[in-house]
């Protein structure tokens, strides 16, 4: 066996199996004498009481109970609305935050207050606002206030890391597009986004982080199905095992999407490729009358 | 008329004077160097002229017009490259020749960029991006890009500082060979008197900081191309030497001095122990009348 298989195969099962027994040794603690019951299931009873949903993930019976996989989707697709509204939001904040000065002075203190506030708080505010609106537009309100929490929650590392990223571009490269006179656009195209695009990322992974951390809160205060909504609802059935399963599924999820995300961030050097393509779509619209152009000696 | 003039030009950093009464007057396709220490304010003379720093006092003048701001006709070629690490060799020079000649066609643009990355010898590493290349053949990109805006004026701040000494003399040679084929006016900003006096047509050595100024312009009236070992031998190069660094370490290395002292101002009180001494002495005195 391979050194690299041994890292990251077997010393992980190592750990895994670790935490295994102290479930099983929690759950016997808590094991009642008289009934022989335990309140906290161990791994054995919960595998025996949810194993359907496991090797049914896709099942559909009835819009509480479907198949772990169908109710992560679930959860997916709500975290996805959420995230890619707080990268649209985050990313031009975050660079206005770390070039402009007068942007700084205005917004940061109002960002720092709203960013510690916790998803649970931000939720009867989502209700608040879509309320009004549901009327006017019949929208789902608990969906909306759900995504909209998910979007104000995961937005600040996307903020706070581009804009630490644009302020961390060296002065060399302002001096370039001094020297080259670069357009606002180009410079920004250029420069600005190609210098600042490994901070971005970090923040685009945080992002999603936080994201499926509020995923659950959201999901079990709104009682919308997913992950959450089946996770409050077993608690509420008093089916403990379910519960376990439910923690154990967004356990395993959220550390797919940081691993996905950080393959991302690895080759991100890549993404200037892709970035020049774009450009060259953009160059139709660039201004023409660009400065001192000489005859050629 | 100069081509490049300065008068009086003079600038401070948070109250300390850095650059004070710099009168400077440069030809067209003149290769001025200009000699000085470290940290005695090089790059920020170099910065007024590329106009990436503006002068508190005095005025910046190319072709009797003042300096405004940056531009692509004043290349700066940087100590420390400034090659956009996200961009190919060809990608970096590609991105200024944009810039100085939009109305070109694509084709014409990339032969022209490529015709400079040839000049500098760096063909086959044409898209390969900096991190891959050595410090030297990032400083040729930096040339390369900069000779490709065509520009009137060619800055370059100590741009072999940071190479290691086999290095910088190719690349001493390279440029003097660059230079005699279109003759641009360059001014050289370097801390390697040997270096100035084998490229340059003058040079300048500015005294120490704080408030360095300009010293007595030396002109270098050996003739091209300057073989770097022959050119040790001549008594000429010797001459000029001397001369420089008389200067550097004579009177332009004063300012330093007195100004050091000037700063570590010490107490006009008089220590108050100071009696017992001259009680001593005066029992001294007073032993010795005795006797």
């Amino acid at each position: 066996m391979t050194k690299k298989l041994i890292d990251i195969v077997l010393l992980p099962m190592v750990g895994i199996a670790v935490m295994f027994c102290l479930w099983a040794i929690a759950s016997a603690v808590t094991r009642n004498p008289q009934t022989n019951k335990a309140t906290l299931p161990g791994p054995i009873q919960t595998w025996e009481q949810s194993k359907i949903y496991i090797v049914e993930p896709f099942a559909y019976r009835g819009e509480s109970d479907q198949g772990i996989l169908r109710l992560t989707w679930l959860s997916l697709v709500r975290v996805m609305k959420g995230y890619l509204i707080a990268l649209a939001i985050g990313t031009p904040v975050g660079f206005l935050l770390g070039s402009s000065e007068l942007f700084r002075k205005c917004f940061d203190p109002i960002i720092q207050v709203l960013r510690p506030v916790s998803p649970l708080a931000w939720l009867p505010l989502g209700y608040l606002l879509f309320m009004g609106l549901r009327d006017q537009y019949g929208m789902d309100v608990g969906e909306a206030a759900a995504i909209f929490t998910v979007a104000i929650c995961s937005l600040w590392p996307t903020v706070m890391n581009t804009a630490v990223g644009v302020r961390a571009i060296p002065q060399d490269y302002h001096n370039v597009a001094k020297v080259l006179n670069l357009s606002g656009p180009q410079k920004l195209f250029r420069i600005l986004i190609p210098a600042t695009l490994p901070y971005m990322f970090t923040g685009f992974r945080l992002s999603l982080g936080i994201a499926w951390l509020v995923i659950v809160a959201a999901e079990m205060l709104t009682g919308k199905s997913g992950l959450g909504g089946f996770l409050n609802m077993e608690y509420n059935a008093g089916i403990q095992e379910h519960i376990i399963l439910c923690i154990i599924t967004v356990g395993v999820v959220g550390f797919i999407l940081d691993r996905v995300m950080s393959l991302v961030e690895q080759h991100i050097t890549k993404l200037p490729h892709l970035l020049s393509v774009i450009r060259g779509g953009l160059a139709g619209l660039r201004p023409q009358n660009r400065s001192v152009a000489h005859a050629v000696s | 008329m100069p081509f490049l003039e300065l008068n009086n030009v003079s600038k401070s950093y948070a109250g300390t004077p850095v650059l004070k009464n710099i009168n400077l007057s440069i030809r067209e396709g003149e290769f001025v160097a200009i000699v000085g220490y470290s940290g005695a304010g090089k790059t920020t003379l170099m910065s007024m002229i590329a106009g990436l720093v503006k002068p508190d006092d005095g005025e910046v003048l190319l072709q009797g017009k003042p300096v405004t701001g940056p531009g692509p006709d004043r290349a700066v070629i940087f100590q420390n490259y400034s090659l956009l690490p996200w961009m190919t060799v060809f990608e970096n020079v590609l991105l200024a020749v944009e810039q100085v000649f939009p109305k070109w066609k694509t084709v014409e643009k990339k032969k022209y960029a490529e015709k400079y990355i040839r000049m500098v010898n760096l063909a086959a590493a044409r898209d390969k991006r900096p991190n891959e290349l050595s410090g030297g053949m990032r400083q040729r990109v930096s040339v390369a890009r900069a000779l490709s805006m065509n520009p009137r004026i060619l800055l370059m701040d100590e741009p072999l500082g940071a190479l290691d000494a086999l290095t910088r003399s190719t690349l001493q040679d390279e440029i003097e060979r660059i230079w005699e084929q279109d003759k641009k006016t360059v001014v050289l900003i370097t801390n390697d008197v040997d270096e100035g006096i084998l490229l340059a047509d003058r040079i300048i050595p500015l005294s120490a900081g704080p408030g360095a100024t300009l010293g007595p312009a030396v002109t270098v009236d050996l003739d091209r191309p300057r073989d770097r070992t022959a050119i040790n031998h001549s008594p000429r190069f010797k001459e000029i030497r001397g001369e420089l660094l008389r200067y550097l370490l004579g009177p332009g290395a004063k300012r330093r001095a007195t100004s050091e002292a000037s700063a570590v101002r010490l107490p006009a009180v008089e220590p108050a122990d100071l009696s017992v001494r001259r009680g001593w002495r005066l029992f001294g005195n007073r032993s010795a009348a005795m006797g």
